[in-house]
């Protein structure tokens, strides 16, 4: 029973798992998504793996802006990073810089770190749970805005991430304004 | 697709290809090595997907689902080892060093035994993991 | 051409061009973690480039789905990669400290190290 209650719960993954595999046969028909649905609970059942703790509460808004500033940064940064890459006779200034998160949540640590790690100019080379400190390579200091920028644009991914999926209890503990605020501010600002 | 784009796209891939190969030789460590045959890995996506692009084979396209899957594993499986590794890397040892590195570990294995029944208060070590990471 | 092959031919010969960068950034830059800011970088946008080149020729939504799904697990698998790769060549000093402007984790790591050793 209690086997069951747990695979249950995981119903996330298990929709994950059975959209890749239609996603792999490439057409959708019942019974794709039937096969799906059965191997990815039997995945679930036999590879069991430790759970995430995941309470959070995500936001459509936020997740927009999460990922379209997310492209926009990839873009700007592949290209700072080509530019240096094509500048003959001169070498990137680079820095290790400590970046304390604000949240306490394995998961927003480990997606902070992912598109921090994604976006070119910038490598995760330690991350500390237990303070929710992320130690980041950065591939150019003056491209970056100096190390204080560098660190301030961490900050802004996992500022974002916040907003994009973290519970309203999260978003006062990290010491930010809630969701309902920042909308307000937008439209005013957009209103002026 | 044009042939003129197939070409000179192919042309830079190759260019690409050859410089990295270069980097691989040159080295120094095994990780440059796996990061330059992680970019390896990333041009023969882009030709694989050129090539599908240019003859319409839509088959290859799950070739590159299994590299987009599978290519990460190398570089992790050689960074999980070089973590551990001793600083003069990329030598086999001889037999005798081989003897000689075990004895030596095995008795800072026992030594590490000795420790941990000799009760040392392990909760202090559990407040500081800082101190694994040397 | 149609516009269609035209905007592929653009984002294949994007994608390449990218690649080649990166080859020469890997092949130029004097340190471990500047290679890999060169090297496993462009696989993210060179590779959603050549993806989605791939998916305007071809044009089927069957094989766009699959393309998409080979863009999520790349950038699933990616970072995984680049943090181990990072982290071993940190820890076994393949950095070069003489390049770093600052380099706080060091600062850190002796700071954590002469807390212990008294206690």
């Amino acid at each position: 029973m209690a086997e069951r209650v747990r695979l249950w719960t995981r119903w996330p993954m298990i929709v994950w798992l059975a959209a890749t595999w239609v996603l792999l046969w490439g057409d959708l028909t019942l019974a794709n998504v039937l096969a799906g649905l059965v191997l990815g609970a039997l995945v679930m059942v036999l590879l069991p793996m430790p759970r995430v703790g995941f309470d959070g509460r995500p936001w459509l808004p936020g997740i927009v802006v999460l990922v379209v500033r997310f492209f926009v940064d990839v873009i700007m940064a592949s290209v700072q990073v080509a530019k240096k890459a094509l500048a003959f006779g001169q070498h990137p200034r680079a820095a290790v810089i400590r970046v304390r998160l604000r949240s306490h949540s394995d998961l927003l640590l480990t997606i902070t770190a992912q598109l921090c790690s994604l976006v070119p100019g910038s490598i995760i080379v330690e991350a500390h749970r237990l303070s929710g400190t992320l130690y980041v390579h950065v591939f150019d200091v003056d491209d970056a805005g100096g190390i204080d920028g560098a660190r301030a644009h961490a900050l802004e991914i996992e500022r974002r991430v916040i907003y994009a999926l973290a519970t309203d209890e999260e978003i006062a503990e990290a010491g930010l304004p809630p969701r309902r605020r920042l909308l307000r501010r937008r439209s005013q600002e957009v209103s002026a | 697709m044009s042939p003129v784009v197939m070409w000179a796209g192919g042309a830079m891939l190759a260019v690409a290809a050859l410089l990295i190969v270069a980097r691989i030789e040159r080295g120094p460590s095994m990780l440059d090595r796996a990061i330059a045959l992680d970019a390896l890995v990333a041009s023969l996506m882009g030709g694989l997907a050129m090539w599908s692009a240019a003859t319409g084979r839509s088959d290859l396209v799950n070739v590159l689902v299994v590299l987009a899957l599978v290519g990460f594993i190398g570089s992790v499986t050689l960074a999980r080892f070089v973590a551990v590794e001793p600083e003069d890397e990329g030598r086999i040892l001889t037999p005798e060093e081989v003897r000689i590195h075990d004895a030596r570990l095995r008795e800072a294995l026992e030594r590490e035994r000795d420790r941990s029944a000799a009760g040392r208060d392990s909760a202090a070590q559990r407040a500081h993991p800082e101190g694994e990471q040397q | 051409m149609s516009v269609v092959e035209w905007v592929a031919s653009a984002c294949f010969l994007l994608g390449c061009a990218l690649t080649l960068v990166a080859a020469i950034g890997i092949l130029r830059f004097p340190d471990l973690l500047a290679r890999m800011h060169a090297g496993t970088k462009p696989q993210v946008l060179g590779l959603v480039l050549s993806m989605t080149g791939l998916g305007l020729s071809i044009g089927s939504s069957q094989v766009a789905w699959k393309l998409i799904l080979v863009i999520v697990f790349q950038f699933m698998t990616a970072p995984v990669s680049a943090h181990m790769v990072g982290r071993a060549g940190y820890r076994t000093g393949k950095v070069r400290e003489d390049l770093l402007e600052v380099d706080e984790l060091t600062e850190d790591l002796e700071r954590a190290k002469a807390d212990e050793t008294p206690g």
